[in-house]
């Protein structure tokens, strides 16, 4: 495997091209130049720290290290899913419960997907098993946090049909069957999307790495095929279990609805 | 026979009232009082405590949907959620009931497939009632069935309350009419302004 590596140089001169957003905020008088100074030096450090923390994890050969990580990024999606809600769910339920789901399907697909399938030797080899973590949970954390999210905004804005079908006799479920199915198409909606584009509008990143880095194109594709299958049941089961979710949090043990549990709109 | 025991709902203080079988108690008050918010209440749609027993049951003895099957709130704006208003209404739906019925308030049979968009307010209206009797609850929580109702319209609904009534369910009616309240109760309760009204959840009146 050969690729070429990189300098500081060119990281700079690639650096340079931000200019160019730089200059079109200023033109059209965005005020997005702060965003786009912090969101730059998030991304390098962050991608900087990443690669120090992986480099020292590769070289140790115990697992603990793994898991370690393993654990803040599934903290860290659960964060994310929270931050990203429109009408936050108040409480700690909402974070707990989507860090739960995020372990759960981090640990059940990634366990799947590595250690059955692909059969790494060690099999906790964290080459492998971070960065598949790393995808499944990306995706699983934009489901749940769409399902959340489109979830809150249906059912406060159908919230009186919701409420006359609650008095009419109808369970939660029932009640908040529309608003549930709403959901979860739109929370399996983006991996379907990019299943049936993937290939001829972009290469996925992680193909093109693999290609970069000198893999034969048709291996990176076999890889790409099982990270996809990987992402789209993780995504399945992350809108699900977030629907789920969405319906416990806000309705209660009388089948009311309890939009009161949710802040107003940031 | 419906039994409110020191329910407390919202910001109201706790009442305590019964309603018998075939007759009707008004809920009287200045908007904002929390008249929605009884209703609400006693549906078991919004928490309170207290207390509040069908025929010897409290609430809590059954689960919510089978005492909302039981305990009907009917709300002063009506909600759709199909594209018709037949897709709307409680499953499985006895037609000859539901054809008389809305016969009783003036409506055709077929106002039941025209796209909800398309029907009056009014129609709207007398549809939502017919959609909460139709599967024969014992108490009614009417909350102004005729705001949108011309005269005509109204005494027909008037007509099938009382006609309800005399089939030996209870109604509690939130109304602004006072002639209407003359004609239908045989009790009346008086809610005073509360002070303190301004919950966020109270969307009380606000049309």
């Amino acid at each position: 495997m050969t690729y070429v590596p990189l300098t500081p140089l060119d990281l700079v001169l690639a650096a340079a091209l931000l200019v160019v957003n730089g200059i079109i905020s200023w033109v059209f008088r965005l005020k997005l130049e702060r965003s786009i100074a912090i969101a730059t030096i998030r991304m390098v450090l962050q991608l900087a720290l990443i690669g120090l923390v992986l480099k020292f994890i590769f070289a140790q050969t115990s697992p603990l290290w793994t898991v370690l990580l393993a654990f803040v990024m599934v903290g860290a999606a659960g964060f994310e899913v929270v931050s990203r809600q429109h009408r936050r769910i108040k409480g700690w339920q909402a974070f707990g419960f989507s860090t739960a789901t995020l372990l759960f399907i981090g640990m059940v697909i990634t366990g799947l997907g590595v250690g059955v399938i692909i059969g790494p030797d060690p099999w906790y080899a964290p080459r492998y098993i971070l960065p598949i973590l790393g995808m499944v949970l990306g995706n699983t954390m934009t489901a749940i946090a769409l399902v959340l999210d489109t979830f809150s905004e249906t059912a406060h804005r159908e919230r009186a049909a919701i409420e006359a079908r609650l008095a009419l006799g109808a369970n939660r479920l029932e009640a908040l069957s529309h608003v549930l199915h709403v959901s979860l198409r739109t929370g399996m909606m983006p991996i379907l999307n990019s299943m049936a584009t993937t290939g001829i509008v972009a290469l996925p990143g992680m193909m093109t790495g693999q290609i970069l880095a000198g893999v034969a194109p048709v291996e990176a594709a076999k890889y790409q095929v099982l990270i996809m299958f990987l992402i789209a049941s993780a995504t399945a089961l992350g809108s699900f279990f977030g629907g789920i979710g969405a319906v416990l949090l806000l309705t209660d043990a009388r089948h009311r609805l309890r939009l009161d549990r949710l802040n107003a709109p940031k | 026979m419906l039994r409110v025991e020191q329910l407390q709902a919202g910001a109201l203080p706790p009442l305590t009232f019964e309603v018998a079988d075939g007759e009707c108690l008004a809920v009287e008050g200045p908007s904002g009082a929390g008249k929605t918010r009884l209703l609400r209440a006693i549906a078991d749609l919004d928490a309170a405590p207290g207390q509040v027993f069908l025929d010897g049951a409290e609430r809590n003895e059954m689960t919510a949907p089978q005492w909302r099957e039981r305990v009907r709130y009917c709300a002063a704006e009506p909600a759709w959620w199909s594209d018709t208003p037949r897709g709307a209404f409680p499953e499985p739906i006895d037609e000859t009931r539901l054809d008389r019925v809305l016969a009783a308030i003036g409506l055709e049979p077929d106002a039941l497939d025209k796209p909800t968009a398309v029907l009056s307010t009014g129609e709207r209206q007398r549809l939502a009632l017919a959609r909460a009797i139709v599967d024969e609850p014992k108490v009614l929580l009417l909350d102004e069935p005729t705001a949108a109702l011309d005269a005509q319209s109204a005494a027909l609904v008037e007509e099938l309350i009382k006609y309800q009534m005399l089939s030996g369910r209870s109604v509690i009616l939130v109304s602004h009419d006072h002639d209407q309240i003359e004609r239908l109760a045989h009790a009346r309760l008086q809610l005073a302004k509360t002070e303190t009204t301004s919950s966020k959840n109270d969307k009380e009146e606000t049309s």
